[in-house]
């Protein structure tokens, strides 16, 4: 059919290896997606607290992104800001602040979530705790005073009371009476963190993650699920002014527990991969929220519970890929044959 | 179904651009090289020297190792050398070379096999030449002489062409449906299967509607089809053994072991056709496609055909090819020259311009775990790649990396664009290595 001789050969294709496509979901576009879910939260914090809210949630996360830019331009690293990774910690760490701290505070803590935990120890994908969890606790304890301190929101101010405590805060100080309406916390209009208050706008980003499989839906579920059934089982047992399920709800509506769920315990860094790992996270981490509320001196639990989560969380994958995954079963089976075997020599 | 099981598996594009191109004859082109390594074993040796005639189905290389299937001229005319050339799997493979006379001229032995056992058909079957053409190329022969014939057999036929682009799986169904009927009622007979499950995915209703109406026309009861989710890779043998019995095929386990025969369709359909007239597997369907390709579509093209002339039949190419890929984009293989030719197992011919010709750069692992949960099998490829690149060969035995059939679906998924399946393919031949010390 053609003649051969006058037909241009191509001799130099580029091979490679199989598969040949790729999913057009990269790192930059997962990240967009967490943005895109943080939004209604961020709006409803611009909603309850202000320009200084904006304010805040900007300079965090363009300090995080110069910091990401400036530690690997110093060391002569490949640029990686262009992923987005930084802009999700910034917003999530300015999601974790009180409205009223002072702007140079929260560059403290963008400079420990981002050169401390995440570029230190690798960068992208090697930290082992959530930046932005550290970052909080980090200020938490170095400048306590403004950390506790919660403005209320524009709709609770007055002329001359423009902070307030936290729901949980008035559970810890005794005054339970005092504490606003579930239907109030469910809406946000109560003091906290700028993010946290807002229970209705976290669980829209919620499911905007699930719903574009951004992340599983397990953690998240996992946490809320066993903070609510340990606090229904607690005050079951104990007793109190409201009824156990009142209180239920009143500990997933009040502080971190939702937006820690929604937002910085489903960290693919520093969760596990295994789902039974995931399960196991997510339990942990209710748990420890509610034993830090019900009976430690903090009032509130979620961050210092997924910290200790993600320090977990490696054992955690490794259990299950021990259990799930039948690693090292073979070796398993040949020490509990050679354990038999002695037990029949003994006899 | 609700509540039925599935194993994980990953939404691919479809780009099933080609599948309503009806079938087209290309033309005997002037010169075929017909390769002597067309299936998994012992490649063949050349049965015919620089000058001698060959007449179309005659049988031009052969082999005395176990496991072969020999190989017949597609084309009559005279063979004009004995080439050797590197092949896509780098090593190098023998290659006839035959001029063609442009007479077709069939060889007089060709008539239509008289099977009377099974002993028989099994060797009928191999003298077909014909290998698994979904891909793997293994001798069929051998898939259909189980070692526990007698026991309880179900015929799965693969019909679900999982892999973006290629189409001609799918048009074999809708050209070649009562063949596929025959092939596997002859199959059904000699393997002693009482029952055959046709595979095809979902998004093929036109094929499987035309099954089932051909089943109730000719009433054929121990035949039937499954429609499976139009998602990736549910034509791998191992995953449509679970969809279609619900048993699960471990790596170095022998389908007919669990009592299942897997076959590719166009396999069957070449089967029947072979039973009514004989002529041995000397050309195959495939689809051409791929930005580089003018006019993409489903051609028959003899056995041998350098990718370069199927292209030119094709209109050409539209523009620059960068990657040119015999099989699909998830499996299959870069070739590094339009100089290879054709062979058996070949479904696909796709051409790629630079645009589509290359995925983006590899970026940090965010440990989101989607390899894991998209893997069919449940295997972690990051676990894979820390072993691997740690050579832990213990490691990687504990993780079972020798289950993992390189499917591509966790490369694919990847957000960080990892080479995950690449790096399986790396461990697994460290750990074949590390066993044969």
């Amino acid at each position: 059919m053609t003649d051969t001789k006058n037909v241009k050969f191509y001799d130099n294709l580029a091979v490679a290896s199989s598969p040949h496509m790729v999913t057009a979901l990269d790192t930059q576009k997962t990240m967009m997606w967490v943005l895109i879910a943080l939004v209604p939260t961020f709006v409803a914090s611009v909603f309850y607290f202000g320009v200084p809210a904006l304010i805040l949630t900007i300079v965090c996360a363009a300090s995080c992104a110069f910091f990401e830019w400036g530690y690997e331009r110093l060391l002569g690293k490949k640029v990686t800001v262009k992923d987005l990774s930084a802009c999700v910690t910034g917003v999530i760490l300015a999601m974790n602040l009180p409205s009223g701290l002072p702007v140079w505070m929260a560059i403290i803590g963008c400079f420990t979530s981002i050169v401390i935990i995440k570029q230190l120890y690798g960068g992208l994908g090697r930290n082992f705790a959530n930046p932005a969890i550290v970052g909080r606790i980090v200020l938490l304890l170095s400048f306590t005073t403004q950390m506790t301190t919660w403005p209320l929101t524009r709709l609770s101010r007055t002329a001359d009371v423009v902070t307030g405590p936290t729901p949980l805060g008035l559970l810890a100080d005794g005054a339970l009476s005092e504490a606003p309406s579930l239907g109030n916390m469910f809406v946000g209009n109560i003091g906290g963190a700028m993010g946290e208050t807002c229970t209705i706008a976290i669980f829209i980003g919620l499911a905007i993650l699930i719903w574009k499989k951004i992340i599983s839906p397990i953690i998240p579920v996992c946490y809320i699920g066993t903070v609510f059934v340990f606090s229904l089982i607690y005050y079951a047992v104990v007793g109190g002014e409201y009824s156990a399920l009142h209180m239920a709800l009143f500990h997933v509506l009040a502080g971190g527990c939702v937006f820690g769920a929604t937002f910085c315990a489903t960290d693919y860094v520093t969760s596990p991969i295994m789902k039974h790992a995931k399960i196991a996270f997510g339990i942990g981490c209710g748990l420890v929220t509610m034993i830090i509320r019900l009976f430690c001196a903090y009032p509130e639990g979620a961050s210092f519970a997924i910290l200790f989560m993600n320090v977990m969380a490696p054992l955690l994958d490794m259990v299950a890929q021990n259990r799930f995954y039948g690693i090292g079963a073979e070796e398993k089976a040949a020490k509990k044959a050679a354990k038999e075997a002695g037990k029949e020599a003994g006899k | 179904m609700f509540g039925a099981k599935h194993l994980n598996s990953i939404h691919v594009g479809h780009y099933k651009n080609t599948a309503g191109c009806a079938t087209e004859v290309m033309p005997v082109p002037q010169v075929v090289k017909i390769s002597m390594s067309q299936n998994i074993g012992a490649p063949c040796k050349p049965l015919v020297k620089k000058g001698d005639p060959v007449l179309v189905g005659q049988k031009i290389g052969d082999t005395d190792a176990f496991l072969h299937v020999p190989i017949h001229s597609s084309v009559s005319g005279v063979v004009s050398g004995i080439e050797t050339q590197r092949n896509a799997m780098g090593g190098y493979e023998t290659l006839v070379v035959i001029e063609s006379d442009g007479k077709q001229e069939i060889d007089p032995s060709i008539k239509p096999p008289e099977i009377t056992d099974q002993p028989g058909f099994i060797a009928a079957v191999k003298e077909s030449g014909l290998v698994g053409l979904g891909g793997a190329s293994f001798p069929t022969w051998l898939k259909f002489n189980p070692k526990n014939l007698g026991e309880p057999m179900v015929l799965i036929i693969n019909g679900a062409e999982c892999e973006p682009f290629i189409t001609s799986d799918h048009r074999t169904m809708l050209e070649d449906t009562q063949n596929i009927i025959d092939g596997a009622q002859a199959i059904m007979k000699y393997v002693q299967a009482t029952e055959c499950i046709i595979g095809i995915e979902g998004n093929k209703p036109d094929a499987i509607e035309k099954f089932n109406k051909m089943f109730a026309e000719q009433g054929i009861t121990n035949m039937k089809t499954l429609t499976l989710q139009e998602t990736y890779p549910q034509g791998a043998e191992r995953v449509l053994i679970y969809e279609a019995t619900g048993k699960t095929c471990n790596a170095g386990v022998l389908p007919a072991d669990l009592g299942c025969i897997v076959s590719n369709v166009t396999s069957v359909a070449f089967l029947g056709q072979y039973l009514k007239d004989g002529m041995p597997l000397v050309s195959k369907r495939v689809t051409i496609d791929g930005d580089a390709v003018t006019k993409p579509g489903n051609v028959v093209i003899p056995i041998g055909t350098m990718i370069r002339d199927v292209i030119e039949f094709c209109g050409g190419y539209k523009s620059e090819p960068r990657k040119i890929l015999m099989g699909g984009p998830m499996m299959g293989r870069a070739i590094y020259s339009d100089r290879m030719p054709i062979v058996k197992n070949n479904n696909a011919i796709l051409a790629f311009t630079k645009e589509q010709a290359f995925i983006p750069e590899e970026t940090a692992c965010i440990c989101c775990g989607r390899c894991h949960s998209a893997c069919p099998f449940n295997l972690l490829p990051t676990g894979f790649a820390d072993a691997y690149e740690a050579r832990d060969v213990k490691r990687l035995n504990d993780l079972k990396i020798m289950q993992c059939m390189e499917c591509g679906s966790c490369s694919y998924i990847c957000p960080a664009h990892r080479p995950l399946a690449f790096i399986n393919k790396l461990g697994k031949a460290l750990v074949r290595e590390a066993s044969q010390k």
